[in-house]
Order: structure tokens, then sequence, then C-alpha cells
């Protein structure tokens, strides 16, 4: 793993179903009745979001809290930000503070990649979107999603057909998913009216389609995006209604899908625009496992940043706290007992 | 001073064959083998080439206004050192050049730092708001002399005040420098729209929003009987319009700035807002197409659109960025880089497109001369066998947006001499 996640094109394919194999060991934590880990306690997770999003905010919170780090969270709007302090000085700040590592989401396409090289801080950068750009661990829980519901454990996506429709323009979901599933060997096809599909996407490693009609039966996944209803007054569609009826989801259309097929969506969703109330509510959408999803894969991917290459000496103790706690030892998270190597820790820093 | 001699003994005038050059007087007494270098300071030229002083059509000076990022003093140094004896200072000033006041305020700076000449452009619209003509006839008549317009930074946008302006200046010999921008086409716009800014999701800024621009504004300027400039030219798409103007018999001239001569789109994956200029970056069919005109005369000249900005507007994230490089440093090292090294053009084609054209498009007196006795001694001095490192710390300008920080370009202005007098000599300024 690279010391930053900036971009899902970061991700090798080993790297990837290494984050998605750490995820479902993450994933097993949250069925524990302590739903804890002691792997980076003592690091400091900085939450920097610049753009409104509860969502994310509180899955890498909760993802950095049960991996036991602190976590600061520091939203731009009522701060230093929006009395105009740029970025730079913000990441000074964070910087003198101690962060280990920065979880940014940006308006601005490109912030977090500017964090990460600009050598204005030394912590590890996770984007957790930025602009119309990325956002990666998106992709990688709509993978991890994926993989459980149509490949398996320890599987990549090879020979999967992956539908991502509607704003993908707009869309840093799209771009990271386009990225990350081919990186998994999946086939991506993109769907959207030609106005909201990016000039030279024909280069992109993936088919487009206008037409949903055309793709939905060789579909093994639907992921349907947001679409912001302000587009229409840039003429980007006529009007909510024709964009709901050309390329939204409803229970006619998910019936033309495969038994098997999954409809995904990022959240948050526009009901009756991309995707019917009928949809959303059927046991075939994944939209509320997604999210469960998103606080593992954020797990595993702050536990690899930050803590997988190097022994957490003082975590030798917590797993013996569990042990105490009643946590059957080969329950413990793979990840984890890799890290606490009691042999190798050195007694004296036992106490610590 | 300007009653000094000095003889440049050796050296390759237009990169022909050795020659030694006599100033005097402020002018070139003499040019030939052997000279007599009695009572006159000797400038050893051997290998060096002798080019006559550049013009720049397009120069942010910056003062009045910000002069945290330019000033025409520190501005006029950069153009000396990078071998001008001339710049036009463009409008987009704080406040605007749309007055003779101002325009004259910039013309006397320029005259009292020494270093170069500056020719002050005019708005063409109070305010550069696009919506009334400025007071252009006042701005021709003032000090300053003012003969381009332009709306720099801000696209004439509207047909009629475009034809209006192109109609108005002609009793003055004037001509409109079109900033060709389609507004609506490039709201927001980051980068030049193409495969790589739907990679890197920042907004396109698309080629046919210059194009149609460009497009309009010839057939406006057939139309009336007037000259028109482009400004910046940066698409192969331009070059074929500004070319099939030409072939028409039309006053059409362009500009293209160096680093649409060397650099693409591909450099903005680096998301380093130093790379983030307006017009954008192109791709690399845009470059050799660029390259091309420029040698075939389709472009007529190289400008710098030298854009100084302090370093806090370019030490962010890219959308937060000022949008702009400095380049009078380093013009005639890219030129000779991109169009010398490459045989696309020669020294004397060089001379052609940064001086002698840029002066004539402008109307400017005394400059683009040829390197013949009795013409002005506004000389500049190459060494096109020297091979650098680009460091911005080393720049005259106050602003160091610059962006060949680290990379080797060739060649290195040795003297400039404005009106026989070395402003440059030895590489530095006097």
């Amino acid at each position: 793993m690279k010391r930053h996640l900036i971009s899902a094109a970061d991700l090798t394919r080993d790297d990837a179903l290494l984050v998605l194999d750490t995820a479902e060991e993450m994933a097993r934590v949250a069925d524990r009745p302590i739903k804890k880990l002691p792997t980076l306690r003592g690091r400091t997770v900085v939450n920097l979001f610049f753009e409104d999003s509860t969502r994310t905010r509180i899955s890498f919170e909760a993802a950095a809290k049960r991996l036991s780090a602190d976590v600061i969270n520091f939203s731009a709007k009522g701060s230093s930000v929006s009395k105009g302090e740029s970025l730079k000085d913000t990441a000074l700040t964070l910087e003198a503070m101690g962060a280990d590592a920065v979880v940014v989401r940006h308006y601005s396409s490109g912030a977090p990649h500017r964090l990460a090289t600009s050598g204005w801080i030394n912590a590890s950068v996770v984007n957790a979107g930025d602009g119309t750009h990325e956002h990666p661990t998106q992709a990688l829980l709509d993978a991890f999603t994926m993989r459980r519901h149509l490949s398996g454990p320890g599987r990549d996506l090879s020979g999967r057909r992956i539908t991502v429709v509607g704003d993908v323009l707009h869309s840093r979901v799209a771009r990271s998913n386009v990225l990350l599933l081919t990186t998994l060997g999946a086939q991506v096809t993109l769907v959207a009216p030609p106005t909201l599909l990016p000039i030279g996407v024909e280069h992109w490693p993936c088919e487009v389609s206008y037409d949903l009609d055309a793709v939905l039966a060789k579909s093994d996944a639907v992921m349907m995006l947001r679409v912001q209803r302000e587009r229409m007054n840039a003429a980007f569609f006529p009007t909510e209604r024709e964009y709901a009826r050309r390329y939204g989801l409803d229970g006619i259309r998910m019936a033309a899908l495969p038994e098997h097929a999954i409809v995904m969506h990022p959240g948050p969703m526009n009901r009756g625009m991309e995707i019917t109330a009928e949809v959303a509510d059927s046991p075939r959408c994944t939209a509320v496992e997604q999210v469960a999803n998103g606080v593992s894969t954020r797990m595993a991917v702050l536990y690899l940043m930050l803590g997988g290459s190097e022994p957490a000496l003082s975590a030798g103790t917590d797993t013996r706290t569990e042990v105490r706690n009643g946590a059957p030892a080969d329950d413990a998270p793979r990840t984890d007992a890799a890290l606490t190597p009691d042999t190798h820790a050195p007694r004296t820093q036992e106490s610590k | 001073m300007t009653d000094s001699k000095t003889l440049i003994r050796g050296a390759k005038v237009l990169g022909g064959r050795p020659q030694d050059v006599l100033v005097s007087g402020g002018r070139i007494a003499e040019v030939g083998a052997r000279l007599d270098a009695a009572g006159a300071a000797v400038v050893e030229a051997d290998g060096l080439v002798l080019l006559p002083g550049l013009v720049d059509l397009h120069t942010h000076l910056r003062e009045p206004g910000r002069e945290d990022s330019e000033t025409v003093l520190t501005g006029t140094r950069a153009a000396a050192i990078g071998g001008y004896t001339a710049v036009h200072a463009m409008a987009n000033t704080f406040p605007v050049a749309d007055t003779a006041g101002v325009v004259e305020q910039v013309w006397r700076l320029g005259r009292e730092s020494g270093y170069c000449d500056v020719q002050p452009v005019g708005a063409v619209t109070v305010g550069l708001a696009g919506r009334q003509l400025a007071e252009l006839g006042a701005m021709a008549d003032s000090a300053a002399q003012v003969r381009v317009f332009s709306d720099d930074g801000k696209c004439v946008d509207d047909a009629v005040i475009m034809r209006r302006a192109l109609e108005y200046v002609k009793a003055f010999d004037g001509v409109v420098a079109q900033h060709a921008q389609e507004p609506r086409l490039t709201e927001g716009a980051q980068m030049n729209e193409g495969t790589v800014s739907g990679e890197l999701g920042l907004t396109g800024w698309p080629a046919v929003a210059e194009e149609s621009v460009i497009a309009r504004d010839v057939l406006l300027a057939a139309h009336v009987g007037s000259r028109v400039h482009i400004c910046h030219l940066s698409t192969a798409g331009s070059v074929e319009i500004v070319r099939w103007a030409k072939s028409k018999g039309w006053a059409v001239t362009a500009e293209v700035t160096p680093h649409h001569l060397l650099l693409t789109d591909e450099l903005v994956r680096t998301y380093n807002p130093v790379y983030k200029v307006n017009p954008p970056l192109r791709t690399e069919a845009d470059v050799v197409a660029l390259r091309e005109a420029l040698a075939d005369g389709t472009i007529d000249c190289v400008a710098t659109d030298h854009a100084p900005h302090p370093h806090e507007d370019k030490d962010c994230e890219w959308a937060a960025a000022a949008m702009g490089m400095v380049g009078l440093e380093t013009a005639l090292s890219v030129v000779q880089h991109t169009m010398v090294d490459t045989g696309l053009l020669d020294w004397t084609g060089v001379a052609d497109r940064m001086s002698a054209r840029p002066a004539a498009i402008g109307r400017l007196a005394g400059h683009g001369r040829p390197v013949a006795p009795g013409e002005p001694a506004n000389l500049v001095l190459l060494d096109p066998a020297y091979r650098g490192v680009v460091n911005p710390a080393d720049f005259a300008s106050r602003s160091r947006n610059t962006p060949y920080e680290g990379r080797e370009l060739p060649g290195r202005v040795i003297a400039t001499f404005l009106r026989g007098h070395a402003t440059v000599m030895d590489g530095k300024l006097t």
C-alpha cells in the first residue's frame, strides 16, 4: 500500500484485495459485544471536512474509533477556514497537533493530492471525496459489497458486469469505481445522457451506453448515482420527470435484471429521481448494507495505512485485555494477531 | 550615457556570420568586419547571436494595484534580463487602464524605470466590463499614444461592442487584441477540456470556446475593414481559422505564448497550480500545430502573457489558485528550445516573430528594426550554447510562478541594449 490513498488508481489488484480481505476481518469485529480493536491506540486521525458530508465523516469517525485512534473532527464551516485560512495553514496546524492521518473531504478536485504532495504535512492522507474527482474508499466499500454478493471472500470481481448509471460527469464515485472495479477484473458500463458524460470518456477502461434498458439484462450489479435536481437548470436534462423516465430505476426495470443482480446506491438517494421507493426499499437494494460495509472498509484502510507495517507494541496488552473480556482468541482479526506478536514484544514495553 | 560608444565584436548578426557592430549615440553607427574600437567599450561576442531587442505584445506589469506581485520597475527589469527592449503593459490593473490618466501613469513609470520601454495597452471597455467603450481616442491621443486595446483577462464577448471597437480604432490606426473566450462555455473552467480533465474531475475549458470567438472576430474585422489581433492563441483549431482568415487577405494577426509552445495539459495531473493558466495548457497535438503555425507565419509572434502572482496565490489547491505564469525571463530560452533547436525557425525568424512583427502590430516606432546603420540600438546579445536549469530564486521579477523550475533550458541573454545603453551586461542587470 502507498502511504496515501488519493485515487483508486493508487491500488494494485493485490492492494485492493488486501483491503477487502482486511475489511472482512474488521467486519467481524462489528459482530462482537465490544466493537473495538486497540490497533491504533495513541494515533490521531483528523477528519478534515471542507464540505458537508455527515455520512462519510461519521463513517470514518466510527472506523477510527473502533481502532482506538484519537479522532479530531475539523469542519471548515464555522472554523478558521471560513475566515479565509488557506488549506496550507490548516494543514500546518493539524501537523503541529500531531495528526498521523488526515481524512480529507474537499470541494476542489485535487485538494487531497495537494495535501499529500506539497510537503505541508507528513501525515498520511486519505481522500474522502474531492470535488468531482475521486472517492476511493467509496469504491472500496462498493467492491466489498459486490464481492459479498457476487463472488466471495478472497476473490476479485473477474467477469462481473457492473453498470453505473447517472451523473458520471460530476461523480467522484463513478471515477473511483471505474478504476477500482477494472483493477478487480470487473467489466464496467457507464449509462448516462450524453450531457452527463465527461469529454474523453471513450478513453476510460469501460463501456458507455445512453440506453439503460439495453444493459440491464446483462448486469450483475446496477449502481445508481445521485443526480442533483439543480442540474436541469444548466440544461443537462430537460426535466426531472424526463430524467427519471429515461435513466431512473423503477420496479419494471429492476425486474429486467438477472435474478442474482443487486441494486446499489452510494447515498443519499433522491427517491423518485434516480431510484423509486419500490426499488430503494426492496431486498435487492444494498444501500444500507453499503453504509455498514463503509465502516469496515475504512477501518481496513486506516489500519493498513497507519498500523499495517509497524509492530504495534502497545497492542499486546490490549489483546490480552480483550481475552480477559471474553473474546475468543481465534475471533481476533488476523491482522490484529499478526500485529501483536507477544513473543517479539519486549517485556518492558508491555506495561506501557 | 547615450553619447558613449560600444563595440560589439564578432557577434553573429541574426545568427549569420560574425560581424562587429558599433553603437554610438544610441544608434547603430556601423556594421562590418574589424571595426575600429577606438574610444569604445568593447563587448566580446564570440559565438554569441545578436538580435534586435525583443518586443512583448502581452505583459502584465500589475502596477497600479497589485504591486505585491509586480511593479513597472521589477517587471521591466525582468524584461531586460529576458532580452526585451519594449513591453506592452496589459490594462487589467487596479484601477483598470481605461482612461488617459492611467495609461499615462503606466507610461511615465516605464520611462522612469529605464530598463525597457513600456507601451501601455488600453482597455476596450470601461472597467473591462464589456458594456461601454472606454475613451479609446483619449488614450490614443495621450502621451502614451496607445494603439493596442484589449480587455485581456476578459473576452469582449458582446458582438456589437466588439464590432464598434474594431470600427472605432480605425480612426487612429489602433488594433483590438482579443482574449478569445466564450464566457458561457467556460464557466468555472479550470483546465483544457479533454481526456485529462475528465479523469481529474476538473471543469473543462473547451477549445471551441476560443475558436468560436476567433471565428466571429475575424469575420467582424473583415466586415468592418479593421485590424484584429488574437491574444495567446492556444489550439490547433484556432490556427486553422487564422490561416483561413489570412488566406482571405484580412488584417488578422495572432500571438502564441512560450508555454503553449512547450507544455501540455498532462502536467495538470500533478494538480500543481503553477500549471494553471488562461487559456489553459492544451494537448500535444495543439503544441505541434502552434509550433508549425509560428514557423510558417500563420501566428505572427510570440507574446509572453507574463502574469506574475504572489506565492500564496499558487501555494494552495488548484481551484483556489490564480491563473497565469511569469514568462519574460524564460521566453527566449523556450523559443530556442521549441523552435530553433528543433529546426523550425532560424534566428532571423526569431527576430521577426519576437521583435519585428510584434513591434509592427503595436505600431511601435524604434523597435523591431533591422540591425543596420542608423537604426536605434535596441539589441539583445545571447549565448545559444548555454544550458542552464531554471531557478526562480534568480528572477528579477517580483514573482516566482514559473512552470519551468528545475527544467534545463538552452540559451541565455548576455547583454541587452536600450538605445545603446546596456540594461543587462554579462547576464546581469546594470
